[in-house]
């Protein structure tokens, strides 16, 4: 049932807000995202989805800019 | 004798960490609105209360895990150099994921004071921080402060040199992993005291044993015992298979629980976090139609005004030192030749004076790029420009180095150092002299009005910087396809709040860029404008080989014979084909040493030539080697000498900085050599095409 629902960042359009389930990354890029509050359960609001471009996030008080790359490799929920 | 305290300055990036060491030492170091501005360490030293501090400013970083190479940097200072104290710059409005590196430096037992700064956006933002709670959880000195404004200081102060008497120390609060990670830390813990005591000296046993724990391979090269490292790759394994994820994320997840819970009973929000206003910016120039269009229009209303508000303070200087070459002239009698008047009036005056009647538009780029910095734009040009970055093989965050080009490629060489991927960072470095920068605006800015009219100049400027652009997109693409072959990364990079540049620190910007400017031309310019005059003036031809000839046969023989008409004739043949003659010639050459010296030079080749046959003294201005360049060459071949100065050859500064983060000599000439091919077969297809159609 949870797996089901469990998608990649790069499909959440903008302005929902959903919750990360795990990152499918290397080690190094998985331990940095942590570091920069990217950890499970952590909320995450979609602020842009530019397809085919890059994405804009909320995590926390902060923005961040992720490359589509790297939104294929998040998965939430 | 003052007892000698040193601070390091750590923190996430972007959290006003230079602010803070400008704050404290009274230094001017480069503060911008972007994460990685900082990309070497600097020290300073100042006296306070009967303390010598050093301090060092270090790049960002979100973790002790260094990603990219400015973050180690930072690492390397903190873990290696063991300062007195660690100041964690922490971003108060954003405090739970900047005091992720507190916990790290905190399981290192550091002497650690955490700066809140940034307590001017927490409180707009509604947060209440039980300063007194939160510093006895942390087991820190916590003080709040507002860097850009100076508010924090004495506190600060007082906090380090507290602080530096306590060395380093364990701490009773600290991050507990679980049970089943506690239990392997322990396990390694014990093995490395036993086998590896000189480490477990430095470094403490937890914090080695954590390390070791989450892979970190520069830990894992010192460690020597056998018994140690397998110890390690089984706990990993086991860890493994208990959490079904690698130990490092899971106790990522324990020490932002351990954050949390102390947030929690220390910290209140009042206001519900909104952020409208810079939500509403972002929707505009980051929508994906209107992004790229509105950069365009921005780049273009600044060369406009680079041209329409420059050209006023520029019209003095040029009369200022038109007079200055009449004055100077004036003591020698009328008519007289004398080797020091006209070394005086054509190098010195004609050269280093031309260049400098450009000051006003250099001081007005930099402004642009002041702004630009102190916005938060940046960040977002980059968020703009990814979709054509990904495209080439590179992505957005390539663009930052490349936008800092706009002022100089050296720092922006160096800037290159926040791209995580080798490739990436080698092939953003041998695109950035494309990045038209200060120093060739001098040229633009002599070359445009010479040949085209008044209201083609701001046109005209963009297109040129549009060019190299479009040109570094070609490159990078046939790099990415050829040398540096390979997957692009994944990225991702924090967006920086929108913050109101203040006049202040954008005043220091310009002052600062303006002031390396004269220094170039009093020193680096300067000098080689004295080279390429003795270098024009001599040897002489012998008296009697200039009878019969009038005057400016003579002249032109004159010139002929010195060493530069020699090397100007002899590339000559090789320049004709873009429509350069020797003149030109050598000025490209002198342009390798300061692209600005290509101004000077021609200044003074045409001040030389034209000397004797009759002009008057002192008609050395920019304004009149513009009428000279108008009645010695076409439009089209002002647009190659553009065309040409734009590609070719990187400055000796740049080549220097390319090898130095290179650390290779075959770069640096890859990207000499490579560049001037390029700008050679680009001229010469459009001096081409342009004089068969013009023909
Ligand atoms: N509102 C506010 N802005 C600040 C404060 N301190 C610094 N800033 C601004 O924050 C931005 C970043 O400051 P820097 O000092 O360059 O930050 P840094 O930590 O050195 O950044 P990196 O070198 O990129 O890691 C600049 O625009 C500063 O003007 C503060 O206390 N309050
Ligand atoms: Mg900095």
């Amino acid at each position: 049932m949870e797996n089901e629902k469990r998608r990649p960042l790069s499909n959440v359009r903008a302005g929902e807000t959903v919750t990360l389930a795990g990152i499918e990354a290397g080690r190094g890029l998985h331990s940095r995202l942590a570091s920069m509050g990217l950890v499970t359960n952590v909320e995450i609001t979609v602020v842009s989805n530019n397809e085919p471009g890059p994405f804009v996030i909320s995590v926390k008080n902060s923005k961040m800019m992720l490359g589509r790359g790297m939104a294929h490799k998040i998965m939430v929920l | 004798m003052d007892k000698k305290i040193k601070a390091a300055l750590a923190g996430n990036p972007n959290s006003g960490k230079t602010s803070i060491f400008n704050m404290l030492t009274g230094a001017h170091q480069h503060v911008g609105n972007y994460p990685g501005v900082t990309v070497e360490k600097k020290e300073g030293t100042f006296k306070y209360a009967g303390f010598e501090i050093t301090l060092v400013d270090l790049p960002g970083t979100y973790s002790l895990s260094a990603y990219s190479i400015e973050e180690l940097v930072a690492r390397n200072f903190v873990i290696e150099e063991h300062p007195d104290v660690v100041v964690d710059i922490i971003d108060a409005s954003n405090i739970e994921r900047n005091l992720y590196l507190a916990t790290q430096l905190i399981e290192m037992n550091a002497p650690l004071v955490l700066a809140f700064n940034m307590s001017d956006m927490a409180e707009q933002r509604g947060l209440k921080f039980d300063i007194g709670q939160l510093s006895k959880l942390m087991e820190a000195e916590i003080v709040p402060t507002v860097g850009n404004k100076g508010k924090g200081k004495i506190e600060l102060l007082d906090a380090i040199i507290k602080t530096s008497g306590q060395g380093k120390r364990q701490r009773i609060h600290k991050v507990h992993y679980g049970e089943e990670i506690e239990h392997e830390l322990a396990e390694i813990g014990m093995l490395l005291a036993d086998k590896e005591q000189q480490l477990v000296e430095n470094h403490g046993c937890r914090w080695l044993a954590v390390k070791l724990l989450e892979h970190d391979s520069d830990i894992t090269v010192k460690v020597h015992s056998r018994e140690v490292l397998e110890a390690v790759t089984a706990g990993i394994e086991h860890l493994k298979s208990i959490f079904a994820d690698e130990p490092e994320i899971v106790m990522a997840d324990r020490r932002y629980g351990f954050i949390s819970g102390a947030c929690q009973e220390t910290i209140k929000t009042t206001v519900e976090s909104r952020h409208s206003t810079s939500d509403m910016i972002d929707s505009i120039v980051t929508n994906r139609i209107l992004g790229l269009p509105i950069f365009l229009m921005l780049m273009y209303l600044v060369f406009l005004s680079t041209f329409k508000i420059g050209k006023y303070p520029m019209g003095w200087l040029e009369q200022f030192f038109g007079w200055a070459g009449i004055t100077i002239a004036g003591f020698w009698p009328v008519g007289s030749e004398s080797w020091l008047k006209s070394l005086l009036v054509d190098g010195v005056i004609g050269g280093v004076g031309g260049v400098i009647v450009f000051l006003p538009n250099i001081l007005l780029l930099f402004l642009a790029i002041a702004l630009l910095e102190d916005s938060g734009y940046m960040a977002r040009a980059a968020f703009i420009m990814d979709r054509v970055m990904h495209k080439i093989g590179l992505h957005g965050k390539s663009f930052i180095p490349m936008l800092i080009g706009f002022g100089c490629s050296v720092p922006a060489i160096m800037a290159t150092r926040i791209l995580e991927n080798k490739r990436n960072r080698l092939t953003t470095m041998m695109a950035i002299p494309l990045m038209s920068c200060g120093a060739k605006l001098t040229i633009y800015m002599l070359i445009i009005p010479a040949f085209f009219e008044e209201k083609w100049h701001g046109p005209m400027l963009w297109l040129i910087y549009i060019i190299g652009i479009l040109l570094s997109i070609v490159v990078i693409k046939v790099l990415r396809l050829t040398v540096f072959k390979g997957e692009t990364t994944p990225f991702v990079m924090e967006l920086p709040p929108y913050r109101m540049p203040t006049g202040k620190s954008v005043c220091i910007h310009m002052w600062h860029r303006g002031w390396m400017y004269l220094r170039k031309a009093g020193t680096i310019i300067l000098a080689v404008s004295i080279i390429l005059w003795v270098a024009m003036s001599y040897p002489k031809p012998s008296d009697q080989s200039l009878e019969g000839l009038s005057a400016e046969q003579a002249q032109q023989k004159k010139l002929e014979h010195s060493v530069i008409g020699r090397i100007g004739q002899a590339i000559e043949p090789a320049l004709k084909p873009l429509g350069f003659d020797w003149k030109i010639g050598t000025a490209l050459i002198g342009a390798t040493a300061a692209k600005e010296v290509f101004v000077s030079q021609l200044a003074i080749v045409f001040a030389v030539s034209s000397q004797e046959a009759g002009g008057a003294d002192g008609e050395k201005s920019a304004q009149n080697l513009r009428e000279k360049l108008q009645a010695n060459y076409t439009p089209l071949t002002g647009f190659c000498i553009m065309l040409f100065c734009l590609i070719y050859a990187p400055c000796v500064a740049t080549v220097a900085m390319t090898r130095q983060e290179t650390n290779s000599w075959g770069w640096a000439l890859f990207q000499f050599f490579g560049l001037t091919a390029l700008a050679y077969v680009v001229t010469l297809v459009v001096y081409q095409i342009g004089n068969s159609i013009a023909g």
